[in-house]
């Protein structure tokens, strides 16, 4: 495919009818919240975007982020997408290795400088000069600096590169960090999730070709048309939690009547995604419909946020291993105070002098 | 340090350091109390089983008294009322009772959810004009300490923030929670401290009060 061929002519190439387009258009339009007169607006950017230059940067992650994105059935929007950007490095899908697979890296910087999407999954170990992960003998860090330099913008894709992820839990081994913690002259747009949904990624893409910027985000980074809710607000089980019923274990009467997850440790009320309206795999089910609690994937730290089984209520320390020894200081201390108290009380008593008959005559 | 981050380290740490002070502190007013003991009544006693009349006392002077509506008929029906919603919210609202389930091990059922709604709107208001009344009355502001009007925030705050929370007013979401429980943990860290210990301590004066009063030979 040549670069210089516009993604409408790519399309048509693939076979993608006007109509199909415009109708990928507008529900492009609607996931990311814009009013439908903006079809067009995103059609005739998107027909006349050049294919953009795409690097995609694997750290310490688990590809889970990759086989989200790729196991989606097609046609769908992502694929659209996925197959007329230009993806000139990436670890998963590429096909050179070695040294080669490093030159396409410099290759694609080089040519498109200032003018590259960098896209990055993982977080970055920092800790000891960052060696706990390295790629064709550089670090993470290292590479990342170097990338991110000639990047257009980046995308932190899935909750590792957005906010360290379970790298970052406690106690951290590696310094695992952010990317946004690293670089701080450069648009970040985070796409938090572990994986994240698919259709996010196409729809932050698809806003970056069609108004040359960054969508609008969150105080951490995610773009608030897929992260402006909470699973709990957007819940179809939601009316359950305001009646007050709730599933008490996995198999009960409650969870076969899909009653709230709340009590089972569903993190949906602090938790903001969008799994709730977009779904997964075409739209099919989510986890809380499927049963099991949101576990509150899409926010920072949300590893060492308590169990995934504990209500979110509930504290993640162990608050009554402190209750005893509480107690006992308490009593301890009480019981100091109140012989101090009574020894000044018999003191005061002592030194009290009574007024005798005598005293009154005088 | 992210919104989340911060809400983890509040209702983890933060509710530990929380629930260690308020045990210490609650322990140690009562020690105190206890062991500084009372005058020794030398009168003879005129029912010998005066004891039986201070257990007596804690339970009957929870009982509504029409003498005293009639008397203070605000300060009675806004402290019945706000009383009893304050209990109503933090026993029966599941969230609540599933923090109680994490840190005792206990559980039960919780009420639906307009009825906590409705309790809380109840509470506020009489809260509210209790407030209004201890400002408004020339005895009772007189008689009123930086104390009071600090206690009384201190325990509105937490019904405030939790109602504006469950309907998603105010914050987003989790900054209001972080709120929330920093009224919470206020609250329960003052406790000891304030005249909120009558949470515990009521029990302890009521039975003294029926104990001498059955000791004098009044009826209680």
């Amino acid at each position: 495919m040549s670069e210089e061929k516009t993604l409408a002519k790519l399309m048509q190439d693939q076979g993608v009818t006007r109509r199909g387009f415009l109708k990928f258009c507008s529900g492009l339009a609607t996931m990311m919240a814009l009013p439908a007169s903006m079809a067009p607006t995103i059609a005739e950017a998107l027909e006349n975007a050049k294919r953009p230059s795409v690097i995609w940067l694997s750290f310490q992650e688990c590809t889970g982020c990759t086989e989200s994105l790729t196991r989606s059935h097609s046609p769908t929007l992502e694929n659209l997408i996925f197959d007329v950007i230009s993806l000139d490095y990436h670890h998963t899908l590429q096909a050179a290795a070695g040294s080669a697979a490093e030159d396409s890296r410099l290759q694609a910087m080089k040519d498109h400088h200032g003018k590259y999407l960098l896209v990055v999954d993982g977080s970055i170990p920092t800790k000891d000069d960052g060696v706990y992960s390295t790629i064709a003998g550089i670090s993470n860090l290292d590479m990342l600096k170097e990338t991110a330099e000639g990047a257009a913008a980046i995308i932190s894709v899935g909750t590792c590169a957005a906010y360290g992820g379970l790298p970052y839990a406690d106690p951290n081994p590696t310094g695992a960090a952010s990317v946004s913690s690293i670089i701080r002259d450069k648009p970040i747009i985070n796409i938090p999730g572990c994986p994240p949904i698919p259709v996010v990624i196409t729809g932050v893409l698809a806003h970056f070709l069609t108004f040359g910027k960054i969508p609008e985000l969150d105080s951490i980074g995610r773009p608030l048309s897929f992260y402006g809710d909470s699973i709990h607000d957007r819940c179809y089980r939601r009316p359950f939690y305001d009646q007050g019923k709730f599933a008490k274990t996995f198999d009960d009467e409650g969870a076969r009547k899909g009653w709230c997850l709340y009590e089972l440790g569903c993190k949906g009320p602090v938790t903001h995604n969008a799994c709730a309206t977009e779904k997964w795999n075409q739209g099919t089910s989510f986890p809380i419909q499927s049963g099991h609690g949101c576990i509150g994937c899409s926010e920072p730290g949300f590893w060492d946020a308590g169990g995934l089984y504990q209500p979110v209520t509930a504290s993640p320390t162990n608050i009554s291993d402190y209750v005893a020894p509480a107690l006992v200081a308490g009593a301890a201390a009480g019981i100091a105070a109140g012989l101090a108290n009574r020894i000044k009380k018999a003191s005061a008593e002592k030194k009290h002098q009574k007024v005798t008959n005598d005293d009154l005559q005088t | 340090m992210t919104t989340m981050e911060l809400l983890t380290w509040v209702r983890g740490p933060g509710m530990t350091i929380t629930i260690i002070l308020m045990l210490f502190g609650i322990v140690v007013r009562l020690l105190e109390m206890l062991i500084l003991g009372r005058k020794k009544d030398l009168s003879v006693a005129r029912d010998p089983a005066s004891a039986k009349y201070g257990w007596r006392t804690i339970m009957t002077r929870s009982l509504p008294s029409m003498a005293c509506l009639k008397a203070v008929p605000v300060t009675f029906l806004t402290g019945y009322i706000f009383h009893i919603g304050l209990f109503l919210i933090v026993f029966f609202y599941v969230p609540h009772i599933l923090f109680i389930r994490d840190l005792v091990g206990v559980e039960w059922s919780g009420l639906p959810f307009w009825v906590i709604d409705g309790a809380t709107l109840l509470t506020m208001l009489a809260m509210l004009i209790s407030l209004w009344y201890r400002i408004s009355d020339k005895v009772r502001r007189y008689l009123s300490r930086f104390s009071d009007y600090f206690v009384w925030t201190i325990t509105f705050l937490p019904v405030l923030t939790g109602y504006l929370l469950y309907h998603r007013q105010g914050l987003p979401y989790n900054e209001m929670m972080i709120v929330h429980l920093v009224t919470v943990q206020t609250f329960l860290i003052s406790l000891p401290m304030t005249k909120l210990m009558h949470t515990f301590t009521f029990a302890f004066s009521r039975w003294y009060s029926g104990e001498a009063a059955g000791r004098k030979g009044v009826k209680v």
